[in-house]
């Protein structure tokens, strides 16, 4: 057991995966020689040579399409786009290609290919540097979408990613890639995509958070303890975005009977909005208060020095969790 | 040797037969021996008579949007029969004979344009992707595919076709340049057939030819008259080589012409004359080859009318079959998504089958 942080982490599960089998490649703009622009590839390609750890031309498109094709003919790529703004350019293979190859072909071809990229807002950067995706990615039928939110759930869940038969999207958030420590087994071992995790127990209001907001609720949650509140959250880490593991999140609401889903994404037609959809599907007799989203806002992300008004803080969570508890 | 000789700068085309279909280059009339120059005419024959035949059907509305690949037939035919069966091709949609040379049933395609997915569930040992709508992106999978073959060190090269129109696409540009990269071994096919559905070449771009742009992607570039069979082989025989022994991508121009539509939604007569077709028409890459065939002693007009027969009975067949096997099964619209149905599809699948058994003749 040595400890990392998620970016450590990342790198170890990648390392893992090509010793473990010679037809993963890891690949993307400046992720060989550098190791990437975060260093999350860092090493690779002087412990597995240039074939399978390469630097591409800056060209998306060439990166996830070429990715198609290594695929079909006997590899298993890891592809990473550099930015979360800089997965447009290459997203009509993702979403055209990718996503509806296994249908089209009527199962002929599978593509056990993963697309990585640094997801989200909180490092100050510049334009095009701070989206978050997940409902984009969420609706695209044939895609697997996945987030990390701790050093553990990161190489548990890019193992899995590799070793999956489907394209999974696998979003890193930047904000927590060296932000926190943690005890990471040295063995190789699987988190299941499609499950989420009850990162803690509680009797009151269901929160569902993921990557960098399960560590923002836990402030939440501390800022409500500082304040003498004394409301019990049961705090569920989606972990996958897609599909979405509704057991857990059901079997919750009808315990506590309340719901708030916290996102930084964008609100309207959010993954909080499918979330809410959900529930009032299938826990409707159960809920004792309305369902609600801690969410960004309907707007572009702005430049640093406006961003803090958008990314969701702490205190908005826990004042929604008060609200919903008091309703 | 051949590649060097015909820079694309320089306004070269390369060309063996002429329009009659008389070898007009003999030193580089390549030797094919007569069985397989049958299988070549008989390919494009069929495919001649599917486009007919399935323009027809829809006429009847038994087919859907077809794509005709008419007055093509060499471009495809010539190149296919230039590669191996171990090589991989990446098509666009209007690509019929490649797959027909290949061995792909002529049912099969057909499903596909009929409305059915299972059309591009290839049989196993067919090293061939589905169809491409979306023109560009069959370059950038060609490229992948081409560069496992080299780390994999596997004996094989990737094909991929795209149209004249297709070449203004970003990914033509990015998967040419990625496989110049990389060395990969990569042949693209340029079917310049003068047309992006309504819009002439000339409009959609200033180069002089289109491969010309082989230049700047560091590869080799050769143009050839698309309708000549003979010439398309011989490109491909050189380019495939190329490629196969590590020198890096070829692309091909092959300079040919639409005969039909670009769909069958399409109406030519708007932005085209009668007099250019007609002028077209006269350099059929199917006649000039039947023509070379006679002259050769290997074929003749009683066996071609034969061979007429049998493909308009046999794309008869094919098509019936379509008809009688085309129907799509609910399970089949989600079975395929994913590896393993998600809790969410088995859902939707059964309540949607539930209903549908309740309301059965209601």
């Amino acid at each position: 057991m040595a400890v990392k942080n998620l970016l450590q982490a990342i790198n170890e599960a990648l390392d893992q995966k090509m010793e473990d089998d010679s037809r993963v490649v890891v690949f993307g703009e400046d992720a060989g020689y550098e190791g990437g622009v975060f260093r999350v590839t860092a090493g690779l390609q002087k412990k597995y040579g240039e074939d399978r750890c390469f630097d591409t031309p800056i060209a998306e498109s060439a990166i996830t399409g070429s990715a198609i094709g290594m695929a079909i003919n006997g590899l298993i790529p890891v592809a990473e786009l550099q930015f979360d703004g800089f997965v447009f350019p290459g997203i009509t293979d993702i979403i055209t290609h990718m996503a509806r190859y296994r249908n089209r072909s009527r199962g002929r071809y599978n593509l056990p290919v993963v697309v990585r990229f640094p997801v989200g807002g909180g490092v100050r950067a510049l334009e095009h540097h701070s989206e978050s995706l997940e409902a984009l990615f969420g609706q695209i039928p044939g895609l697997k979408v996945v987030m990390p939110s701790t050093p553990y759930d990161a190489k548990g869940l890019l193992i899995s990613a590799i070793e999956d038969p489907d394209p999974v999207i696998f979003m890193e958030p930047k904000r927590i890639y060296r932000a926190g420590k943690q005890d990471v087994p040295e063995e190789m071992y699987r988190i299941p995509i499609g499950k989420a995790k009850v990162v803690q127990e509680g009797t009151d209001v269901t929160v569902v958070a993921w990557g960098p907001f399960i560590r923002e609720t836990q402030k939440a949650m501390k800022l409500l303890e500082e304040k003498g509140e004394k409301v019990s959250v049961e705090l569920i880490d989606l972990r996958t975005i897609s599909p979405i593991d509704e057991e857990t999140i059901i079997n919750s609401v009808k315990k506590t009977g309340r719901f708030v889903v916290v996102q930084e994404a964008v609100k309207t037609y959010g993954p909080g909005a499918e979330l809410i959809a959900l529930v009032n599907e299938k826990a409707f007799l159960h809920l004792e208060a309305q369902p609600t989203r801690v969410t960004g806002f309907d707007i572009t992300v702005p430049l640093p020095r406006g961003e803090h008004f958008h990314f969701v803080q702490p205190e908005r969570i826990a004042a929604e969790i008060l609200k919903v508890a008091k309703f | 040797m051949l590649l060097k000789n015909y820079n694309p700068l320089k306004g070269k085309r390369l060309e063996i037969l002429d329009a009659e279909g008389n070898v007009i280059n003999d030193k580089l009339e390549p030797k094919i021996d007569k069985e397989t120059l049958l299988k070549m005419y008989k390919t494009m024959t069929l495919g001649r008579v599917a486009d007919i035949k399935a323009l027809q059907y829809q006429r009847q509305g038994r087919m859907l949007t077809y794509a005709p690949n008419m007055g093509q037939e060499a471009a495809q035919v010539g190149a296919i029969a230039a590669m191996e069966d171990r090589d991989w091709l990446s098509p666009g949609f209007r690509d019929l004979d490649f797959m027909l040379y290949r061995g792909v049933p002529l049912r099969q395609v057909y499903l596909y344009w009929y409305g059915n997915e299972w059309g591009s569930h290839y049989d196993e040992g067919q090293k061939i992707l589905p169809i491409n709508i979306i023109i560009g992106s069959q370059i950038n999978h060609a490229a992948g595919l081409a560069y496992a073959s080299k780390i994999l060190k596997k004996d094989e090269i990737a094909l991929a076709v795209i149209g004249d129109g297709g070449t203004s696409h970003g990914e033509f540009y990015e998967g040419m340049n990625f496989a110049a990269a990389f060395n990969a071994p990569l042949v693209t096919i340029i079917q310049n057939n003068q047309y992006a559905i309504s819009t002439p070449r000339r409009k959609a771009t200033k180069a002089e030819t289109l491969a010309q742009k082989a230049v700047a992607f560091g590869a080799e570039g050769i143009q050839v008259d698309g309708n000549d069979v003979l010439a398309m082989y011989v490109a491909m025989k050189e380019a495939a080589e190329h490629a196969r022994s590590g020198k890096g991508p070829v692309l091909i121009e092959a300079v040919t012409y639409r005969m039909g539509p670009h769909t069958t939604s399409d109406d030519p007569s708007i932005y085209r004359t009668k007099e250019e077709e007609n002028e077209w028409a006269k350099k059929d890459p199917n006649a000039r080859f039947k023509k070379y065939l006679i002259d050769k002693g290997y074929w003749s007009e009683e066996e071609d009318q034969k061979l007429d027969e049998e493909n308009n009975e046999f794309v008869k067949q094919e098509f019936e079959w379509v008809e009688a096997n085309g129907a799509v099964k609910l399970e089949d619209i989600f079975k395929y998504t994913y590896g393993e149905m998600t809790p969410q599809l088995t859902e939707q699948y059964e309540t949607h089958k539930k209903f549908l058994e309740e309301n059965e003749g209601k």
